[in-house]
C-alpha cells in the first residue's frame, strides 16, 4: 500500500505544492517565498548602500531611490520577515503541541497563496510604471501626492497579503486552543508556541486598522474619497494613527517569535530548561499587551501635544521591563548550563548583545523630549535595524540552522553556518552601529544622497562597506543549502542530540499525518523527560487508530489568483476601459471559488489503522 | 541633580567630546547651540548613562555565562533549575526604577518644550512681545513670515541669539518636518494644522558655527527630500533688527542700476514674477506665493538651498533645475533663452537689503 | 461522532454546532475572526467620529441635517427583530426541526432585504436631496465607508444564508450542515450588534448635533 510514499514527476510535485494543506508542506512554501523576497529586499538594501557611500553619488536617481527604499521596508517587513516567521510557525508548532495538523488545513494554504500574490502585485510595480515611492510607511500627503500607480500597487498588494496574514493569525490561535495533545496544558507549552500564540493575536488585532487605513488610502486615490484630502475636510493624522496601531504591534509580531526561536535554542544548547519558564510567558503576554499601548510613539514630532507625548514615552519606557526580565532569563538559562557553541546557538549568543543595543536606544527613543533628536534620522534606522537584524533576522537564520533538518531531513553544514555567522555579525554591527552617530551628528533618514562638507563621508564609507559583509554573508548561505541539498545526508529524529520538545520525538521530515498515536505530555520539555526516563520515544495516549486527513485544493490558490486579477481591474480602471471587467472577472473567480468551496463537500479521507501498521512493519518513514 | 548626573558621568562625556568631533558644529546635535537642544543634549546623557550601566551588567554576566558554561563532555547533564524568584524580582524591580530615573526628567523636559504661551499673549496691537516666525513649508523650499514684523523672506532664516524665537509650522503641499539639529529638535509641519514650538538660539554658539547653521527637512516628501536645506543666520538683536528695518524699506521692487540687470529685471517681470516676488511684504495671500520670496537674494547663503551663492550656480540652476532638485516646482514654467538667463542672474545678484 | 452520522431527534446532541473537533475549530475561529471585526469597525467609528461634520464648505449638509428619525427607527426596528428571528432558527437547530428552521431563516432573510431596500433608499435620499455623496467631503467619505461597510456585511450575510438554505434543503442537518447554520447566525448577530453602535454613534448622536 502506501502509495503516499511514492516517487512522483516534477509536474505532480508541482501540482502538490500548489494543492498541498499540509502545515510541513506550506511551511516549505512559505521559507521559499519568504526567502525569494529577503534576496530581492536585500539587493534593495545593497542598493541603497552603494548610493550612500559616497556624497553626491548618482548610482541611481532620486526618484528611484525613493522607490528603493520603499521597496526595501515594505519587502522586509511584510514579505520577508513575517513569511519566513510564518514558515518555522507551520513547520514547528503544530508539532510541538503534539497535533496532526493545523486546526483550518485550507485556511492555511489560502493564506499562503494571498501573501504571495500579494507580494508578487506589489513587486510587479517594477515593470509597470514604477514602484511606491512614498516610504513603506506610507504618510498620506505625500501617498496622495506620489504620481503613477505606485502607491496604488503598495495599497492593493498589502491588502491582499494582509489577508493572507490575519488569516494565518485566527489559525495559529485556534490550533493552539483546541488541538493540543493529551497534557499539553498551556504551561507546558514551549516558548515558540508561546509567542506564536502571543504574535497571532496581535495579528488579529493589529492588522484591521491596518486593512481600514489601506482602505482609506485606496479609496482617495482611486475612487474619490477624502479622507485624507485636507482641503475636502480630511485629516491625514488619521493615516499615521492608523498605520501605528497596526505598525508597533507589528513589530512585536515580528519580534516574539524570535524570542521563541531562541528561547528553544538556548535551552537546546544548554541542556537545561529554560530558566524562570513562567516569568517568560508572562513577560511574553505583557509585552503583546504593551505593544497596543505605545504606537503614538512613532508620532512625538506630528504635534500631537505634551500631555499625549509624555504618557506614550512612559509607555514605552515600561516595555524594557518585560524585555529585560526576558533577556536575564536567557542568561541564566545558559548560566549552569552547558553550552555547545553550535551555529544556532551562535546566532543565540550573539543575539544578546545586539538585542540589547537596540533595546536601549527604543528606550533613549522613548525619551520624547530628545526624540525630537533622534525622530526620522539615521539613530531611528540604526535602532530599529538593531531591533530587526540583531532580533529578528538573527532569529531567522538560526532558525533555518536549527529547524533545517526538521523540515528537510538533512543537516545544514555546521563550517559554512559559522562562516556566515561571523561575516553577517561583523558586517552587521559595522553596517549600522555607525549610524546611530551619522544620526545625531544631523543626518535625516530617507535621503537619496548627502553634500560633502557636513561630516557625513566616514560613517557612510563604513556603513556600505559593512553591507557588503552581510551580502557576502547571504551568499555563503545560499553556497551552504545548495551543497546541503545536493548531498541530502539523511538524519534521524533528534539530529542536534539535545532536543527538547515534541517535533524531535518526530521522524525528520515527520510522516504527513505527524504522529501516528498522540503523544501523552507529561510536563514541559516532554522529549526531554521521556529521553531523562530512559524512554527512546513519546508514550502513545491513545491506540493505533484510523486518522482523518483533509483533501488537497487548489481552491486556495483560485480564491487569491482571483483577487490578484481583481486588483490589475481596480487600479487601471480609472485610466482604461478594460479595468472594470477585470476587476468583476477577478471578483467572479474569487467568490465563484469561494461558492464551490462552500457547495462542494469536501469531508477528507481516513488513513486506515492497517496501513499505519503496516508502514511500522516496513519501517517506511513516510 | 543636573550637576550631580554631569559628574558620574565624566568618563561618558570624554567619549561624547570624542564623537562631536566627527559632526560639525553648524549640523550637529552633539554640539548643542541653544537651550532646547541643551535640554535635549542632557537627556541624551542621562539615558545614555543609565544604559551603558544596563549594558555593562548584561554583558559582564553574558561574557561569564558563555566562558564558564562551555560543554566539557558530551555526557553533561546539568542540573535543570526552574528559575529563581528572587533573582527574577530583582531585574524586574531595578529596571523599574530606572525607568521612574529616567521618566520624570523626560515628562518635564516634554513639558517645558511644549510651553508656548507667549504666543497667545496679545499686546495692544494684536501682536505678540516675543518673535514668531511662520514657517510654511513646500516641495522642496521654505518661508519664513515673520507677522509682528509685516515681512516675508524665503530660505535663509533670520533670527536673534539669545532669546527664544516661537514657530507656526505648516505645510502647503506634502508633510515636511522642520529641523535644525544644532540648535533643537523637529517638529512636523502638517498641511492640515499649525504646530507651535520654540527655540533659542546661543550666541556664543552662533559666533563659533559661523553665524550659520544648517536646516533640514526631516520628514520624506518627494525626489528631493534631500536636497530640501535651509540655512539660519543667527544675528545679534541689534544686527537682526536693522535687517527688519532694511527689508521693510523695500516697498516697491528695486530698480536694477545696470543696463543688463535692467534687462533682467524686464524679462524676470515678465516670467518670474508670477511666483517669486521681489517685495518682503506680507500682505500677498500664501496660496499666491508660489515660489520662495527673492527680496534679499543677493545675501543669500546658498542658490536652491545647495549650491553655493554665486553667477556660475545661479545660470545652472536656472538652466536645468530639473538637474539639480528633481521633482522641483519650478521646471518647465519659464522658457528662456542663454542671453536671457545671464541678464535675470545679473538682476537676482543684485536684490540685496544690506550690503 | 461522524460528521456525517444521521440523527434523529432523540440522539441530537445538545450543543450540534460544536460537537466534532472540525466544528469546535470552526466555532473558535469565528469568535476570534468577529473579535478582529470588532476592531476593524472600531476603527471606522474612530475615523468617522474624526471626521464628523468636517466639510469644505458652508454648502454642505451636516449630520444634524441629514439624518431623520422615522426612517432610521423602521431599520433598527427591522434589523433587531431579524436578529430575533435568527434566534428562534437556532432554537429549531438545535431542536433537530430543520423545516422550521428553514422557515425563520427565510424570515430573517426577508427581514434584511427590507433592511437593505430601506438603507439604499435612504443612500439615494441623501444623495439626491443633499448632495452628500462618497466624494463630496472627508464626512461624506467617513459616513458612507462606515454605514457601507455594515451594508455591505448585510448583503454577504443574506448570500450567506441564502447559499446554506438551498444547499442543504435536502439533506438537512446533521453535524456537518448544523455549525455551518450556528456560525452564519453568529455572524448574523455581529452584524446587529454593530448596527446599534451605528445607531447610536451615527444618527442618535448625529441628530443631537
Amino acid at each position: 500500500m502506501s502509495t503516499y510514499a511514492q516517487k512522483k514527476g516534477v509536474g505532480a510535485v508541482i501540482w502538490d505544492y500548489l494543492t498541498t494543506v499540509d502545515h510541513k508542506k506550506i511551511a516549505i512554501l512559505y521559507l521559499i517565498a519568504g526567502g525569494f523576497f529577503f534576496l530581492l529586499g536585500g539587493l534593495e538594501a545593497m542598493f541603497i548602500r552603494i548610493q550612500l557611500a559616497i556624497p553626491n553619488n548618482n548610482f541611481v536617481s532620486a526618484g528611484l531611490y525613493n522607490e528603493i527604499l520603499t521597496m526595501h521596508g515594505t519587502t522586509m517587513i511584510f514579505l520577508a520577515a513575517m513569511p519566513l516567521l510564518f514558515a518555522f510557525m507551520n513547520a514547528v508548532m503544530p508539532l510541538q503541541i503534539g497535533a496532526r495538523d493545523v486546526a483550518f488545513p485550507f485556511l492555511n494554504s489560502l493564506g499562503f497563496w494571498l501573501f504571495f500574490f500579494g507580494g508578487i502585485f506589489l513587486n510587479l510595480s517594477w515593470f509597470l510604471g514604477g514602484a511606491p515611492d512614498a516610504g513603506w510607511t506610507s504618510y498620506a500627503s505625500l501617498s496622495l501626492a506620489s504620481e503613477g500607480h505606485g502607491i496604488d500597487f503598495y495599497a492593493l498588494g498589502l491588502q491582499i497579503a494582509g489577508f493572507g496574514t490575519l488569516i494565518g493569525g485566527i489559525n495559529f490561535l485556534v490550533t493552539i486552543i483546541n488541538m493540543r495533545a493529551p497534557g499539553m496544558t498551556y504551561m507546558r507549552m514551549p516558548l515558540f508556541t508561546w509567542s506564536t500564540f502571543v504574535a497571532s493575536a496581535l495579528i488579529l488585532f493589529a492588522f484591521p486598522p491596518l486593512t481600514i487605513g489601506v482602505f482609506f488610502l485606496t479609496f482617495d486615490r482611486m475612487f474619490g474619497a477624502n479622507f485624507f484630502d485636507h482641503t475636502m475636510g480630511g485629516n491625514t493624522i488619521i493615516w499615521e494613527h492608523l498605520f501605528w496601531i497596526f505598525g508597533h504591534p507589528e513589530v512585536y509580531i515580528l519580534i516574539l517569535p524570535s524570542f521563541g526561536i531562541f528561547s528553544e535554542i538556548f535551552a537546546t544548547f544548554s541542556r537545561k530548561r529554560l530558566f524562570g519558564y513562567s516569568s517568560m510567558v508572562f513577560a511574553t503576554v505583557l509585552i503583546g499587551f504593551l505593544g497596543f499601548m505605545v504606537w503614538a510613539h512613532h508620532m512625538f514630532t506630528t504635534g500631537l501635544g505634551p500631555i499625549a507625548n509624555a504618557i506614550f514615552a512612559v509607555a514605552t519606557m515600561a516595555i524594557a521591563v518585560p524585555t529585560g526580565i526576558k533577556i536575564f532569563n536567557w542568561i541564566f538559562t545558559m548560566w549552569g548550563g552547558s553550552i555547545k557553541f553550535t551555529t544556532p546557538m551562535l546566532y543565540a549568543v550573539a543575539f544578546i548583545p545586539s538585542f540589547v543595543m537596540g533595546g536601549v536606544t527604543g528606550v533613549m527613543l522613548g525619551a520624547a523630549a530628545a526624540d525630537y533628536q533622534y525622530h526620522d534620522t539615521y539613530f531611528v534606522v540604526a535602532h530599529f535595524h538593531y531591533v530587526i537584524v540583531g532580533g529578528v533576522v538573527f532569529a531567522l537564520l538560526a532558525g533555518t540552522h536549527f529547524y533545517w533538518p526538521k523540515m528537510f531531513g538533512t543537516m545544514l553544514n555546521e563550517l559554512l553556518g559559522k562562516i556566515t555567522f561571523w561575516l553577517f555579525l561583523i558586517g552587521f554591527h559595522l553596517t549600522f552601529f555607525i549610524q546611530h552617530f551619522l544620526g545625531l551628528i544631523g543626518m535625516p533618514r530617507r535621503i537619496f544622497t548627502f553634500l560633502p562638507g557636513q561630516g557625513l563621508e566616514t560613517g557612510n564609507l563604513i556603513s556600505t562597506i559593512g553591507a557588503f559583509l552581510m551580502a557576502v554573508a547571504t551568499i555563503v548561505l545560499l553556497v551552504n543549502i545548495v551543497i546541503t541539498s545536493v548531498k541530502n545526508v539523511k538524519v534521524g529524529n533528534d539530529p542536534w542530540g539535545d532536543g527538547r520538545t515534541l517535533e524531535w520525538a518526530l521522524p525528520s521530515p515527520p510522516p504527513f499525518y505527524n504522529f501516528k498515536q498522540l503523544p501523552l505530555v507529561r510536563g514541559l520539555d516532554p522529549y526531554w523527560i521521556e529521553k531523562m526516563n530512559g524512554n527512546k520515544e513519546m508514550t502513545p495516549a491513545e491506540p493505533i487508530g484510523d486518522i482523518h486527513m483533509p483533501n488537497n485544493s487548489f481552491i486556495p490558490f483560485m480564491i487569491s489568483l482571483g483577487l490578484f486579477i481583481a486588483a490589475f481591474g481596480v487600479m487601471y480602471r480609472v485610466d482604461h476601459a478594460w479595468g472594470l471587467p477585470v476587476l468583476i472577472a477577478g471578483l467572479a473567480i474569487t467568490f465563484g471559488s469561494m461558492m464551490v468551496r462552500s457547495i462542494k463537500d469536501d469531508h477528507g479521507y481516513h488513513i486506515h489503522k492497517e496501513d499505519l501498521l503496516e508502514d511500522e512493519d516496513k519501517g517506511v518513514k513516510a | 541633580m543636573k550637576r550631580l548626573a554631569k559628574w558620574r558621568l565624566l568618563p561618558l562625556f570624554a567619549v561624547m567630546a570624542l564623537l562631536a568631533g566627527c559632526g560639525e558644529p553648524f549640523l550637529s546635535a552633539l554640539q548643542p547651540a541653544g537651550e532646547v537642544a541643551q535640554l535635549q543634549f542632557d537627556l541624551m546623557l542621562l539615558s545614555t548613562a543609565i544604559m551603558v550601566g544596563v549594558i555593562v551588567i548584561v554583558t559582564v554576566l553574558f561574557i561569564i555565562a558563555i566562558t564558564r558554561f562551555r560543554r566539557k563532555s558530551e555526557n553533561e547533564i546539568p542540573k535543570q533549575v526552574e528559575g529563581s524568584h528572587k533573582l527574577e524580582i530583582i531585574w524586574t524591580a531595578i529596571p523599574i526604577l530606572l525607568v521612574f530615573v529616567l521618566a520624570i526628567p523626560t515628562v518635564a523636559a516634554t513639558f517645558k518644550l511644549a510651553d508656548v504661551s507667549p504666543m497667545d499673549e496679545k499686546n495692544e496691537d494684536g501682536k505678540t512681545d516675543a518673535l514668531v516666525v511662520n514657517v510654511r513649508a513646500n516641495l522642496y523650499w521654505w518661508e519664513f513670515e515673520y507677522p509682528n514684523e509685516e515681512i516675508v523672506t524665503s530660505q535663509d532664516l533670520i533670527v536673534p541669539t539669545d532669546e527664544k524665537v516661537y514657530f507656526n509650522l505648516i505645510a502647503s503641499d506634502v508633510k515636511h518636518s522642520f529641523w535644525i539639529p544644532s540648535v533643537g529638535g523637529k517638529m512636523d509641519t502638517n498641511t492640515e494644522n499649525i504646530n507651535r514650538f520654540w527655540l533659542n538660539f546661543d550666541d556664543a554658539a552662533a559666533d563659533e558655527a559661523g553665524r550659520i547653521f544648517y536646516g533640514k527637512c526631516a520628514e520624506l516628501c518627494g525626489p528631493s527630500h534631500a536636497l530640501m536645506d535651509f540655512k539660519v543666520k543667527a544675528l545679534p538683536r541689534a544686527e537682526f533688527d536693522q535687517w527688519v528695518t532694511d527689508m521693510k524699506a523695500v516697498t516697491e521692487p528695486v530698480q536694477a542700476e545696470t543696463a543688463e540687470a535692467q534687462a533682467g529685471q524686464e524679462v524676470f517681470n515678465n516670467s518670474c514674477i508670477g511666483c517669486h516676488a521681489v517685495t518682503p511684504a506680507n500682505t500677498t495671500p500664501e496660496a499666491a506665493r508660489m515660489g520662495p520670496n527673492l527680496t534679499d537674494f543677493g545675501n543669500r547663503t546658498l542658490v536652491a538651498g545647495i549650491l553655493e551663492n554665486n553667477e556660475e550656480n545661479i545660470k545652472k540652476w536656472l538652466k536645468d533645475p530639473e538637474a539639480i532638485k528633481p521633482g522641483n516646482k519650478m521646471t518647465g514654467k519659464y522658457d528662456l533663452s542663454d542671453e536671457e538667463i545671464d541678464a535675470v542672474t545679473e538682476y537676482l545678484m543684485g536684490l540685496k537689503v544690506q550690503e | 461522532m461522524q460528521a456525517e452520522e444521521k440523527f434523529t431527534p432523540e440522539t441530537w446532541p445538545a450543543s450540534p454546532e460544536k460537537s466534532t473537533l472540525e466544528a469546535k475549530n470552526k466555532f473558535l475561529g469565528f469568535w476570534l475572526f468577529l473579535g478582529g471585526e470588532t476592531v476593524l469597525f472600531a476603527t471606522l467609528f474612530a475615523t468617522y467620529l474624526a471626521l464628523k461634520d468636517k466639510v469644505p464648505g458652508t454648502d454642505h449638509a451636516l449630520a444634524k441635517d441629514l439624518f431623520e428619525m422615522p426612517l432610521v427607527f423602521l431599520m433598527t426596528m427591522i434589523l433587531l427583530t431579524s436578529s430575533l428571528t435568527s434566534v428562534y432558527a437556532m432554537y429549531h437547530m438545535k431542536n433537530f426541526d430543520f423545516k422550521k428552521m428553514q422557515l425563520w431563516l427565510g424570515i430573517t432573510v426577508l427581514l434584511g432585504f427590507a433592511f437593505l431596500g430601506l438603507e439604499i433608499y435612504e443612500f439615494n435620499h441623501y444623495v439626491h436631496e443633499f448632495h452628500h455623496t462618497f466624494t463630496s467631503s472627508a464626512f461624506g467619505s467617513a459616513f458612507y465607508t462606515l454605514v457601507g461597510f455594515h451594508g455591505a456585511h448585510v448583503a454577504f450575510g443574506l448570500a450567506w444564508f441564502i447559499t446554506l438554505m438551498v444547499r442543504n434543503s435536502k439533506r438537512g442537518l446533521d453535524l456537518y450542515t448544523a455549525p455551518k447554520f450556528y456560525v452564519a447566525s453568529l455572524y448574523w448577530h455581529f452584524i446587529d450588534v454593530v448596527w446599534v453602535f451605528i445607531f447610536t454613534v451615527v444618527y442618535l448622536m448625529g441628530m443631537v448635533g
